[in-house]
């Protein structure tokens, strides 16, 4: 048994911890063992807390604590690299659920006003992290469809589900009890509420959305830790709501958007875009490796396609065959690119390409002109030379990896259609653009048959 | 109002003002294990779910804390592990 102040004690360990963690997560070099210190940090508060006077009944603690354990190392070690984005909206949900459920827990403490702020904001901000992450994982499952949904009402529906929260919430601050329905009114509410955010949010966004849901689910931790007289949560919590911000941020910036417009326009489903038409120069694997093989600076431009072919071997592969041949590789990677921050990245990672390789947007643009072939497998929007030309293009303004500057341009592609935000590109249409139509890995694999023989 | 409150809003300042400097300066090529390892450190929650599910409250505080323990620690445990695996991939050049 410890007594309190030697809990908290611990609990400033663990926070340090967290911090020295995070801090260690931002150099490729020792993020590992920060995620350790970080995971050290968990333990200790988990432990203290178990050791504390609060804790009387043991025996459904430790079911709980099992079959998450299972549960969560199942899901870590079988989920596909591939699938990281839907597996990290489930985690999201998870964690406010248990921000929830823990500020619901919190009504049959004491009754006082301030519990109940916080508990109704705890419920409020857990749930519509919980709706809306499990709705975000059915978009990136593709379970739900995952284009933007918007009608006419919505904006209409939203306030009356503000409205009514905000009457909710008053009523149940004057008059907190566990069994209140008015509690059950703002849970519901607030579920219905994560539904209707995450709803006009569509492909090409997700990755807005998982680092805002990443977000509130921090900040549902730190409303719970209020709700409880908690510090660890409230640190630990706010830490984490920081981060998420900081990246909602980064990704807005790359898209040239603000956030509320991400949140409420509901992208793709208006699209105004002139028409482009002209002629493409397809080209097939053989005569593409033979511009390859005479190249002596090839970028690879990935998108959310090289993740659902699955070519991220195959392209490490012809890579390392480029770098045999004299050749300068690198991978050029657009902050949006992928279904979730810095997706791309971390297949490519999967596939044993260096991280040293990995340059990002700026560095690439700069020196674009000296790149003899770019070649763009999979992405479409990022590399859409609309964005700097057509004004009346939705994604005019958005920052884009200039593959049209390269020498020559290779695009893989399924077909003709338009990307994910259904916007036309120009770039297909381009002097020195070469389409290697087809499945992208198949594609990628022709060519490394090419240079095997 | 009593004081504790306060106290507990300068934490959550100070904590806030403490994230935005730590997380600035991450590189996008980690963007997704910090939002992993960020979204393990949110579950965080576990302490008051622990707190909860073992405490002498009435009514459905217990049943509801041992749910919240149950998301908490798949939270804290796929979180940390998935972090782990994908760190364990970014190599440098000739590692």
């Amino acid at each position: 048994m410890m007594d309190s102040v030697a809990v908290n004690l611990a609990y400033i360990v663990a926070a340090a911890l967290f911090v020295f963690g995070l801090k260690m997560l931002g150099s490729p070099a020792t993020a590992r063992r920060g995620n350790a210190l970080s995971a050290a940090g968990m333990l200790i508060a988990v432990v203290v807390t178990l050791l504390s006077k609060g804790i009387f009944e043991w025996h459904w603690i430790a079911v709980a604590m099992l079959v998450g354990a299972v549960i969560g190392a199942l899901a870590a070690r079988l989920v596909a690299m591939t699938s990281m984005p839907e597996m990290v909206a489930l985690f999201n949900g998870t964690g406010g659920a248990a921000s929830l459920l823990v500020g619901w827990a919190a009504l049959y403490g004491d009754g006082s006003t301030f519990t109940a702020i916080t508990v109704t904001l705890s419920v409020l901000i857990g749930g519509v992290t919980l709706s809306g992450s499990i709705l975000a994982w059915g978009k990136l499952s593709e379970a739900f469809g995952s284009r933007a949904v918007v009608f006419g009402a919505q904006r209409f529906v939203n306030g009356l589900i503000l409205v009514g929260l905000l009457a909710a919430g008053v009523l149940f601050v004057l008059q907190p009890a566990p069994d209140s329905p008015v509690f059950f009114v703002i849970l519901g509410l607030a579920l219905l509420l994560g539904v209707m955010a995450v709803l006009p949010i569509g492909g090409a966004d997700m990755p807005v959305v998982i680092s805002l849901l990443n977000s509130y689910s921090g900040l549902a931790a730190c409303a719970a830790g209020f709700a409880i007289n908690n510090n660890i949560l409230i640190v630990s919590g706010s830490l984490v709501g920081a981060a998420g911000i900081i990246l909602t941020n980064i990704m807005c910036k790359a898209m040239n958007r603000s956030l509320a417009n991400v949140l409420f326009s509901g992208f793709g489903a208006v699209a105004t875009a002139s028409k482009v038409e002209g002629e493409v120069k397809p080209i097939n694997a053989e005569d593409a490796y033979l511009i390859l093989e005479a190249a002596s600076s090839v970028t690879f431009v990935p998108g959310y396609g090289m993740a659902v072919a699955q070519a991220q071997h195959a392209v490490h592969e012809l890579g390392e065959l480029l770098e045999g041949n004299g050749c300068e590789v690198t991978f050029a990677i657009h902050p949006v690119a992928g279904r979730m921050p810095g997706h791309m990245n971390v297949l490519l990672a999967e596939a044993s390409v260096p991280y040293d390789q990995l340059v990002e947007m700026e560095d690439i643009n700069r020196r674009m002109e000296t790149v003899d072939v770019a070649v763009v497998i999979g992405a479409n929007d990022v590399v859409n030379p609309a964005a700097r030309q057509d004004e009346g293009s939705p994604i005019y303004g958005m920052p884009i990896i200039n593959v049209d500057h390269a020498r020559t341009v290779f695009v893989l592609k399924r077909s003709m259609a338009s990307g994910f935000a259904g916007v036309d590109n120009p770039l297909f249409f381009g002097d020195n653009t070469r389409m290697l139509f087809g499945d992208a890995k198949a594609s990628i694999m022709g060519m490394v048959a090419q240079f095997k023989d | 109002m009593e004081l504790a409150p306060v106290y507990l809003a300068f934490i959550l300042m100070l904590a806030i003002f403490l994230g935005f400097e730590l997380i600035s300066k991450v590189p996008a090529t980690l963007h997704t294990p910090l939002m992993s390892g960020a979204n393990a450190i949110s579950g965080i929650a576990i302490v008051g779910a622990l707190l909860a599910a073992g405490s002498k409250m009435p009514g459905l505080a217990p049943i509801l804390g041992a749910v919240a323990v149950t998301f908490a620690t798949i939270n804290v445990v796929g979180g940390y592990l998935v972090t782990d695996r994908m760190l364990g991939m970014f190599k440098k050049k000739g590692d």
